[in-house]
């Protein structure tokens, strides 16, 4: 293990192991002391708040589409309100949810605590981020309001520009908007403070993996969320002025309106999956109590995703009427983002390999990420594939693979970072078993939701339909029980959550036997994080960790 | 563990590792030393900038798709805008830049007023810029070049009765300017030296828009006396009340618009004989699905139209944004806060600043010079 | 009145009346900052006011498709200028100079692709006139019809 030669006395000590009394939770009261907070942890845990309120409202609208689609024709919702509803499901759950979700949740949480700092470099920007993101949903909540909003969340012109849900529209595009630019705030604050406010002794490769995801993210958000915002404002002003620039009747183009919102979208997804690896990169090396396989590839291959994300965005446009020698190069293109994905998955697995696997809450949900993450990711092969995405474009084969990614991905690695992280943010423990429960249902639900699907898609159910076809009925009744389940496995997760603050047993310093700094603070942190600089050593070396029974901790053995 | 309470001493610490301790007011508590704040803040302007460039270059992008698809339209356009306005502009921002780059070397120096007196100087310029801006754009709404729907293609014979386009527009500057006078006078009778200071740069400022709005109301006149055309109706915005008709810089101004371009020829056209009403200016085409239609209509010199107001409009929506900055370091150079260590605020406004004038000059080519 | 200046730990040892106005230095003996000398910000200015006037002289010349790569480029110096001795990255640390050099790369790479595309699928478009029955110039659809066929034929 190396050790950076500062004489500073380790923050652990026998003192350090007992519950903390002061700490960021109570170290100011008041509803001021959090509406105006600067402490990356209290925004963090805001964020926590809304991204998961968001997740319920969006989800909520899932169950609503699929309680409608149980029957093949004249389901309970009509159909003007089926597109209003599977549009917001969308919206919601990209811009308010899962964008966020990790970088801004945990990533503002973690980051500093991690590097062994004591707040992101822009302490009042990381606030206004938070601000912004609230506006965001007062906007998306204004456009539910007003209704109307059917384009879809892609809001493809010409129809977004001639629905005559206008204020609906508007409302959201704005609100798209300023989510952006909460999104490249929070990107911003962690470039500048990874980069300059490291501690001596710890390098780039001293780094957790989780912040070297973060930091790939942070590129993505920075380089492509400006993009969609110039997007969303031209098609304001398209609705506004009529400009014409994306309106096929004043002779534009509706095919470059799709082209700039997809050069920001496709990099999105990878906002999206990047921090889920890296939670999983740590959930792995901790509970399985080894250290990560092939550290610095999978350093790299984050890096690499980022990068080769900005050069595939026309595999959404295949049926466009895009140019045919553009979709050939995007398609080839398209191939090359699977490889560092590859790489990364083969390496949480030779980190299993050997490896003393506790089996957890957190594990469970990282062994399903690897699971459902590897189907989404193997999906998106056909898709990328010029010849079939033909056929499958705009199916439900999409619907099915975008959700094991995203929800099977992101969700689940989301899920098992709140669960990993919980005891350190909040200094309680949760009710494993149940937990454990909750992850098993979850899994379950999920695929009795999505994998009829691919059958489905592939069968020629096209997607965004209210009605169809009498010989899907049953695969979309299977989908629709399976989402019932989902939903319940989720609820499960949250009451576990919940209960643990209310009973859960106080939470020692280290309960999962970690060796990022995050481990040799007190649960909850104090205000300071560190009130001297941490030792920094080797992240991922947990050679001289080591369960104490007498404090109900793993320690450093001294 | 108690958090520590940072203390406000000047004196030094060397301390190895506690960072709570004498942290001068001007340093974060969260940065170790003033030159890590210092790169902190650097490394997020430059960023931000990154976000802006990209922001721009989506209306660059649409720009330069249909210039490709209708170069005719963008260079029968073009002519409506007023290339001395431009390049007098550029020069504005260029001369703004250099001054922001003076404020910078001030603030390292500790040259107080100077400081101020260059941040006044920036903001004077920027407000130059918006004055003539002002113009431009209420003497294109006049000849009725709004963007998108709102855009009348003019093919009766004269423009209507004045709009007061221009009157509008320079109502709120000068309501901001009327206030700033009455500051001023406060800042005088009070003989509060921090309000002197900060006072006398924002009415200068203030006062050089409507410098501004003369200089393009001047050189409009000129560009229309030049453009005018005996015998055709014409229907320049007639600022002064009289046109001018000088036949000779019409013949010489119409001769660079006519230019025949190659492959896809347009037929004898100076913008007055387009403007004043003859209806046959079709774009002669050789390929098939080139627009047969006139150029002068929503679709076409529209389009030219939204995107010219589109980059210009959020370019002067930055520019304004700007102001406010500047405004807020007069504020603080006013009081003296800057110094060799802490000077990062200037910099940092000043590579904003500098992105601004960048992308003008990028525009200024782009949309004036089209031949 | 100004701050007495507290020096941050390890930092230089700089007495408080070094700056005086020298404009001629722009070392190290401020420690982070760097004053530019006022001969290079004036000259880089008069530089700047050349170009744009080059810019607007050669725009009077009809250099049909060149016209324009001679602007981008005239800007592009005009730019570099601003960037490394206004914007001070010539003497900024590596990584600030990498960052925007990097965008300027994503910004070729977003336009290059979307009008390498646009050219691609130009021909498939089908223009019509949307000029309005009130306006002069209008053709009803019939004669646009008849005129497009005869374009076509005539091809």
């Amino acid at each position: 293990m190396s050790v950076v030669d500062r004489p500073i006395a380790s923050p652990v000590s026998p003192e350090a192991d007992s519950y903390p009394t002061h700490h960021f939770l109570n170290h100011s009261k008041g509803f001021l002391s959090w509406a105006l907070t600067l402490d990356h942890k209290r925004i963090g845990l805001m964020y926590l708040v809304g991204v998961m309120s968001s997740f319920a409202l969006g989800g909520l609208f899932a169950l609503m589409i699929r309680i409608h689609l149980w029957n093949f024709k004249d389901g309970w919702l009509s159909n003007q309100t089926y597109n209003q509803v599977f549009t917001l499901h969308g919206a919601i759950m990209v811009f308010l949810f899962i964008i966020p979700s990790v970088p801004a949740a945990l990533g503002n949480f973690l980051l500093p605590i991690m590097l062994g700092t004591k707040d992101v470099a822009f302490p009042r920007l990381n606030l206004g981020s938070f601000y912004l993101w609230v506006t965001g949903l007062v906007l998306f909540l204004t456009a539910l309001s007003v209704t109307g909003l059917d384009t879809g969340w892609t809001f493809y012109t010409p129809y977004s520009i001639e629905t005559s849900q206008g204020g609906a529209v508007l409302a959201a595009t704005f609100g798209v908007f300023v989510l952006g630019f909460s999104s490249i705030f929070t990107g911003l604050n962690f470039i500048v403070t990874i980069n300059t406010m490291r501690p001596p002794g710890m390098t780039w490769f001293r780094m957790p993996l989780f912040l070297w995801a973060v930091y790939a993210t942070s590129i993505i958000q920075v380089l492509a969320t400006p993009v969609l915002g110039i997007t969303v404002l031209l098609l304001s002003a398209e609705r506004l002025l009529g400009i014409g620039i994306f309106d096929p009747k004043l002779n534009g183009d509706p095919v470059t309106f799709q082209h700039f919102f997809w050069f920001y979208s496709h990099p999105a997804v990878y906002i999206m999956i990047l921090p889920a690896m890296g939670i999983i990169s740590e959930l792995m090396s901790v509970h399985c109590h080894k250290g990560i396989f092939g550290y610095r590839m999978i350093a790299y291959s984050s890096i690499a995703i980022a990068l080769f994300g900005f050069l595939v965005w026309g595999h959404h446009m295949f049926t466009s009427g895009m140019a045919d020698v553009t979709a050939v190069v995007f398609s080839a293109l398209t191939f090359t983002v699977s490889i560092p994905s590859a790489i990364k998955v083969f390496n949480w697995l030779g980190t299993m390999y050997q490896g003393t696997v506790s089996l957890n809450t957190p594990m469970l949900y990282a062994l399903a990420f690897i699971f459902l993450f590897t189907i989404g990711g193997l999906t998106g092969l056909p898709l990328g594939a010029l010849s079939t995405d033909m056929h499958f474009h705009d199916t439900y084969f999409v619907v099915a693979h975008f959700h094991y990614v995203m929800m099977g991905g992101t969700l689940v690695a989301f899920l098992g970072g709140v669960f990993h992280w919980w005891p350190k943010m909040t200094g309680r423990m949760f009710n494993d078993k149940l937990g454990m429960v909750s992850a098993i249902i979850v899994f379950i639900g999920f695929n009795m939701t999505f994998l009829p699907q691919f059958v489905l898609g592939s069968r020629g159910m096209p997607r965004r339909y209210a009605t169809y076809l009498p010989e899907f009925q049953p695969l979309h009744q299977l989908s629709t029980i399976g989402s019932l389940t989902l939903g319940a496995g989720l609820f499960l997760a949250l009451v576990v959550l919940l209960l643990s603050l209310v009973n859960g047993k106080k939470a020692p310093r280290n309960p999962w036997g970690g060796a990022t700094l995050e481990w040799m603070c007190s649960s909850p942190p104090p205000h300071d994080n560190f009130s001297s600089a941490p030792t920094v050593g080797d992240p991922y070396d947990f050679s001289d960790i080591e369960y104490d029974g007498r404090v109900g901790s793993y320690v450093k053995r001294s | 563990m108690t958090a520590i309470q940072e203390t406000h001493s000047t004196t030094d610490h060397h301390h190895g590792d506690d960072h709570h301790h004498d942290h001068p007011s001007w340093l974060a508590h969260h940065f170790d030393d003033a030159e890590q704040q210092y790169d902190s803040g650097k490394l997020g302007m430059w960023l931000f900038l990154v976000t802006e460039v990209l922001f721009f270059s989506g209306m660059f992008c649409a720009y330069a798709l249909y210039r490709n698809r209708n170069p005719e339209v963008f260079e029968f356009c073009s002519s409506f805008l007023n290339e001395k306005l431009g390049a007098i502009n550029t020069g504005v921002l260029l001369f703004s830049s250099l001054t922001m780059a003076w404020a910078v070397r001030a603030a390292q120096l500790r040259q107080h007023q100077l400081l101020v007196g260059m941040l006044g100087a920036t903001l004077g310029c920027a407000a130059i810029f918006l004055g003539v801006k002002s113009v431009e754009y209420s003497h294109k709404w006049e000849l009725g070049l709004l963007p998108g729907k709102f855009y009348v293609a003019q093919l009766e014979g004269h423009h209507g009765p004045h709009k007061g386009y221009l009157e509008m527009l320079c109502a709120v500057p000068a309501l901001i300017t009327f206030l700033l006078a009455a500051y001023a006078v406060y800042a005088w009778a009070t003989k509060s030296i921090f309000h002197q200071r900060v006072a006398g740069p924002l009415l200068t400022a203030g006062i050089c828009f409507f410098g501004g709005v003369l200089l393009g109301q001047f050189l409009e006149a000129q560009e229309e006396a030049s453009k005018s055309h005996g015998g055709h109706h014409e229907h320049h915005a007639v600022v002064e009340g009289h046109v001018d008709h000088d036949s000779h810089e019409h013949a010489a101004a119409s001769d660079t618009h006519t230019h025949d371009h190659g492959a896809s020829a347009v037929p004898e056209v100076s913008p007055a004989v387009a403007m004043g009403g003859s209806p046959d200016v079709y774009v002669a085409s050789e390929e098939v699905n080139t627009p047969k239609a006139e150029v002068n209509q929503r679709s076409m010199a529209g389009l030219f139209f939204s995107i010219y107001y589109c980059m210009t409009g959020v370019h002067a929506i930055h520019i304004l944004g700007g102001m406010l900055v500047i405004s807020w370091l007069i504020i603080k150079a006013a009081r003296e806060e800057f110094h060799e260590q802490y000077f990062g605020p200037v910099d940092n406004v000043g590579l904003y600043w500098h992105l601004v004038d960048f992308i003008w000059i990028y525009l200024f080519p782009l949309l004036y010079l089209i031949t | 009145m100004a701050h007495t200046n507290a020096h941050a730990e390890n930092a230089h040892t700089d007495s408080h009346d070094v700056h005086h106005g020298h404009g001629s230095s722009h070392g190290d003996h401020h420690g982070f900052s760097h004053p530019m000398p006022i001969w290079m910000l004036l000259s880089v200015f008069f530089a700047l006011l050349f170009l744009t006037g080059l810019t607007v002289f050669q725009a009077q010349f009809d250099l049909g498709n060149a016209e324009i790569w001679m602007s981008l480029i005239i800007a592009t110096i005009k730019a570099g200028l601003v960037i490394l001795f206004f914007m001070h990255l010539l003497w900024d640390k590596p990584l600030n100079a990498i960052v925007i050099l990097g965008s300027l790369i994503f910004v070729a790479l977003f336009l290059g692709f979307t009008l390498m595309d646009a050219e691609g699928y130009r021909e498939n478009l089908i223009f019509k006139s949307t000029i309005t029955e009130s306006q002069p110039g209008y053709k009803d659809p019939a004669t646009l019809a008849a005129e497009e066929a005869a374009a076509a034929t005539g091809k």
